[in-house]
């Protein structure tokens, strides 16, 4: 049913361009995949199909009158909820933003949409980018198109969802301890951490500002290289966003590995890791080093202070960047109308019923680390850690040009399986130093598990080189495929 | 790290400003004493002389020219609020002193 | 209003002031929006201001420029690299629930406000000026409030000095020479009735000769000079008080209410502040270079200190006057330019005098500035130079100025048309004067009896026969010479 949804972004935009295939049925096909089966998987939180078959007619005009749209013309992509898109609802997966209409495009939205792309709608995550399951989404649960018992994987879970299920080209997700390479490995995609600061974070809802970060998710490399071009960039309204140019990372893709040194990281690889984690990743070692890389041992002693290095910082972060939702501006207020409440109960009670379980906890965490008398001991320390874990890697680096782990300690669970909270945070244990250090990661699939459940590898790479990463795990894809489609996405 | 105690949860709620009830309170209670106790590691990691880390990429601040840009209309500004007036985000009234109700 | 002289025979209060001062750049601190007074509520915000989800700040080269021309004016140290750092508190004027200002890191450290109090110089030293951005506004409305953010934003410096100002007195002498200060630089109106400049006093007493500082209050919506002086000595006679009824200071917050002319305290609840302040992630850090500070150091004018004493010295002028044109550069800058039309410095004083006195009082009458004065300096000076000619009279020279003022026309054009020229030429007047003699014998022999004050008549009537062109020295001086030698 409906092949055409399974090409690649790529193919879609040459197909689209060429007019063997019409903006307008690609959108529409994708439309009726999410009506047919979007109710079983929740990927969707907004489906905009005016806005969008709008978007294609006019994308289809301007090539039928020979311009150029761009070189993602026609391309149907779905966008994370936590990037704000103008004119279209945008909630974090948040009671406290349900409704909110921004009055502004996010920069890589609007790079996307000024190459041609066109926006389906909004894809479900774990409110405000928190968690790893997207179980902590206020609207609805997603779950994985490979078992519907299972999560997709979080905080981008409905993006990396809706890539595996073909509801959409493509996606962009945001990765602050893992959250697009997590859910990606889950669901049998490609992901992309870019380096901090390598996209813009303009139209990003802060979760943990020195750690977000913007990233592409699709079924191929070259999608994720082809996208990754499009939004990457400096943003002289982001700060913190560099300044270098953005190579065209396609074509570092049929490179190969040949040449390439690749660091195995003791520490990702424990004893007690799931074994057929642990297998996947190293047939995907060997298929590398068949294909011509070296292979080289190396060490990131500081790996096991990733987890309570992260889980300092970023609720620190997120207390801070969550004050504002206040009921004052925008968003929910509770308390009555003005003048019912006092302005004390008006910001406990909207902010007590406006976030959930999770993000109360980070955001007392995050409170009690900056307290007065705290700071040194737990943020200011944190920091530091955070400078040894990123001083392994550069010394890492001077050996190697890749990192290659596994994304995740294990294939997709179940829902309600991990209900502490610690439990949950350790799905993350690998991910989260690339997040620490800064540095460009890439998620590819590695194979399946015997009970059909996809497993992934992460590659990491130097600050500002995605091309590397991108690189090797194009060599990976050409080799180690998953070669089927998810089940429960026909 | 002892654990929490309840005072110190109501505490940090405060400060947070997010309304818990007793149970919420006390669920906190446990869940933040286990994740803080997780925290303890960091204590024997010896970074004397390391400076802390704030941004990935080594960067200075880029200053923008003072320039100014178009402005929102008050009613786009306003939208998000539920109850404004005379152009205004309205809020319950402030008392800030003993001299006032 | 409290009779504090008593009280301070035995106690000693001890002040340090915190000032925010607005810095009048055309956009805000952290947002492009535009920066504006008086604009309708709401109408200069975009989603940085607002506090939008997903937004970032970005720092105004500007606001960096005004703030390092205020440190390189007091003689701070500045730092080469500092950071901005979040102050979380929730507050609805505050859209972010923090303000970015600066911490651990700011930008300038160890200044100082150099002043005179009651003509003697003081130095107060300041402990560090640092960056931040403004709050929006709250009005009260009945059963509830009502925020504008227009105001939220905008750049300030908060300048904070040691606890080291001694009376309430000093406390606005100092805030009056930071206002003219920061005006000199350009940097700010200064306005404490605009808000574009406020002061948060911080109060403590103690006993005289004691070394340790007593509890301190913090005194905030103090909006004007002569505030400061009020709710200072307002606070020192309540801390007073208390002390000596054997009671104890509560260290809290006060605010000043200008209606009932007293302080209250804050409600205890909205005072516990941990603003849990970290380094802003979204700004990496703040750097000066070589070449901004240079630019900086070059475009520095001549500061009011300096300006006073070099008019002290080089102008002869009394302090007073010094510091009454230098209390207003366009004021000062005019003076300098009449000096320099005339030539001479040693007309300095008569210039002053001219300005001080008829100039300005012409100008306040008509309620225009020095700005719009009709009077060009040049001619200010030409006046000058015919009265110290003697080519007219100071009588005649005011009548003069009147209309050099009203028509803007040289004085030289005006004395031609008037045929106001003083007879200055000693065989005419000696013409005239030995008429009057002739005419008054009476006066004369007074006059030879020793009642000298009859010199002034002889001299009146000889203004009088001469229509009052006569030089009235060279009058006197004939007079004495003919009643002498007659």
């Amino acid at each position: 049913m409906s092949e055409v949804a399974w090409l690649s972004a790529a193919e879609q935009a040459r197909k689209v361009r060429t007019r063997e295939v019409s903006a307008r049925e690609l959108v529409h096909t994708y439309l009726d995949r999410i009506a047919a089966l979007d109710g079983a998987l929740g990927a969707y939180l907004l489906v905009d199909a005016e806005g969008a078959l709008a978007r294609a007619d006019a994308v289809d005009a301007a090539i039928a009158r020979g311009e150029d749209p761009g070189p993602l013309a026609g391309v149907p992509v779905a966008i994370k909820d936590v990037l704000v898109t103008e004119g279209m609802t945008t909630t974090a997966a948040s009671r406290i933003l349900a409704g909110w209409v921004p009055p502004y495009d996010g920069t890589a939205v609007a790079r996307l949409r000024a190459a041609g792309a066109i926006v389906l709608g909004k894809l479900n995550c774990d409110e405000f980018a928190m968690g790893s399951s997207n179980e902590n989404s206020a609207v609805k649960p997603c779950r994985n198109p490979w078992d519907l018992e299972r999560v997709p994987g979080g905080s981008s879970g409905g993006s990396a969802a809706a890539v595996a299920a073909a509801l959409c080209a493509a996606s962009l997700g945001t990765d602050t301890g893992g959250s697009i390479r997590q859910p990606a490995a889950l669901c049998g995609i490609v992901g992309v951490k870019p380096t901090y600061g390598r996209v813009s974070r303009w139209g990003a809802i802060a979760f943990a500002s020195s750690l977000d970060q913007i990233g592409p998710m699709a079924r191929t490399v070259e999608d994720a290289a082809l996208l990754l071009e499009t939004i990457a960039g400096v943003d002289p309204r982001d700060a913190t966003s560099v300044d270098a140019p953005v190579p065209r990372y396609r074509d570092a893709l049929g490179l190969g590995a040949a040449g390439l040194r690749i660091g195995v990281p003791r520490e990702y690889f424990p004893d007690a890791l799931d074994a057929e984690v642990r297998a996947a990743a190293e047939r995907a070692i060997a298929a590398l080093r068949e294909a011509g890389a070296r292979i080289v041992d190396v060490s990131l002693p500081h790996t096991r202070y990733a987890l309570p290095t992260y889980y300092l910082l970023a609720p620190a972060e997120a207390s801070s960047n969550l004050a504002r939702y206040d009921g004052v501006r925008y968003g929910l207020r509770e308390g009555g109308p003005a003048g019912k409440a006092s302005l004390l109960d008006m910001y406990r009670q909207t902010r007590g019923a406006g976030f959930g379980a999770e993000v109360k906890r980070r955001i007392m965490i995050g409170t009690y680390a900056l307290r007065a008398g705290y700071y040194d001991a737990y943020y200011k320390k944190a920091q530091q850690v955070r400078a040894l874990i990123k001083r392994d890697f550069d010394e890492a680096f001077a050996a190697v040009d890749l990192v290659i782990a596994p994304t995740t300690p294990t294939p997709a669970f179940k829902l309600g399986e991990k209900s502490a909270p610690i439990d949950m945070y350790l799905a993350d244990v690998f991910t989260l130093s690339c997040n620490l250090a800064g540095l460009p990661g890439v998620a590819v699939p590695a194979g399946l598990s015997s009970a059909g459940l996809p497993i992934g590898v992460q590659l990491l790479g130097r600050p500002l080189d995605e091309a590397t990463a991108l690189r090797a795990a194009a060599a990976l894809e050409r080799t180690v495929g998953l070669g089927r489609r998810p089940p429960h996405a026909p | 790290m002892a654990a929490l105690t309840r005072e110190e949860v109501e505490e940090i709620a405060y400060l947070a400003r997010l309304a818990l009830s007793a149970a919420e309170v006390e669920r906190m209670r446990e869940e933040l004493s286990a994740i803080l106790a997780h925290m303890d590691a960091l204590a024997e990691v010896d970074t004397s002389g390391v400076a802390p880390m704030t941004h990935a990429v080594p960067m200075d601040l880029r200053l923008r020219p003072d320039e100014p840009q178009p402005s929102l209309p008050t009613e786009v500004a306003l939208a998000g609020g539920p109850d404004p007036r005379d152009g205004s985000f309205q809020v319950p009234h402030i008392i800030k002193t003993a001299s006032e109700p | 209003m409290t009779d504090l002289a008593p009280l301070l025979e035995n106690w000693e209060p001890v002040i340090g002031l915190e000032v925010h001062v607005q810095l009048a750049t055309a956009s805000k601190a952290f947002s492009p929006s535009a920066t504006e007074f008086g604009a309708p509520p709401n109408s200069l915000t975009d989603p940085v201001v607002l506090g939008l989800p997903g937004t970032l700040p970005t720092f105004n080269r500007h606001a960096l420029e005004l703030a390092l021309r205020l440190g390189v004016a007091t003689g701070s140290k500045i730092r080469a690299r500092s950071r901005f750092a979040r102050k979380h508190y929730f507050y609805p004027d505050l859209p972010k629930g923090y303000q970015i200002s600066q911490y651990d890191e700011p930008l300038c450290e160890d200044g100082h406000v150099d002043f005179l109090v009651g003509g003697e110089p003081r130095r107060v030293r300041l402990i560090r000026i640092h960056l931040e951005e403004d709050a929006g506004k709250l009005t009260h409305a009945g059963a509830t409030s009502l925020v504008d953010l227009n105001r939220a934003g905008v750049p300030l410096c908060e300048v904070v000095t040691g606890p080291e100002i001694y009376s309430a007195d000093e406390a606005a002498e100092f805030m009056r020479a930071l206002n003219l200060l920061v005006r000199y630089l350009d940097i700010s109106e200064g306005d404490m009735e605009k808000g574009q400049m406020r002061c948060d006093a911080n109060v403590s007493v103690r006993r005289r000769g004691e070394d340790r500082l007593g509890t301190r209050a913090e005194l905030k919506n103090i909006n004007s000079f002569r505030f400061v002086q009020k709710a200072i000595e307002h606070e020192i006679a309540r801390q007073v008080r208390i002390l000596e009824s054997g009671g104890k200071i509560v260290q809290e917050t006060r605010l000043w209410d200008a209606a009932a002319g007293q302080s209250f305290p804050l409600r205890s609840k909205e005072e516990a502040n941990d603003y849990r302040y970290f380094p802003d992630p979204d700004l990496p850090p703040l750097t000066v270079d070589g070449p901004m500070m240079m630019a900086v150091q070059q475009s520095m004018p001549e500061l009011p200190m300096a300006k006073i004493a070099r008019f002290g010295r080089d102008h002869g002028l009394p302090i007073d006057d010094a510091r009454h044109l230098a209390g207003d550069r366009a004021l000062a800058d005019w003076f300098e330019a009449a000096v320099r039309a005339h030539g001479d410095l040693k007309a300095a004083k008569a210039i002053a005098n001219w300005l001080l006195s008829e100039l300005l009082g012409a100008l306040n009458r008509d309620g225009r500035s020095i700005a719009d004065c009709p009077v060009p300096p040049g001619h200010l000076a030409a006046l000058v130079k015919l009265v110290d000619a003697g080519t007219i009279s100071g009588k005649q020279a005011k009548e003069v100025f009147a209309d050099v003022y009203a028509t803007g026309a040289a004085p030289d054009a005006v004395v031609e048309q008037k045929g106001l020229r003083q007879i200055s030429d000693t065989g005419e007047i000696e013409r005239i004067a030995a008429e009057v003699i002739a005419k008054n014998p009476k006066q004369v022999e007074q006059y030879r009896a020793g009642k000298e004050s009859v010199l002034g008549f002889f001299v009146g009537q000889v203004l009088k026969a001469s229509g009052g062109k006569a030089n009235p020295q060279v009058t006197s001086d004939v007079v004495k010479k003919l009643l002498a030698g007659a």
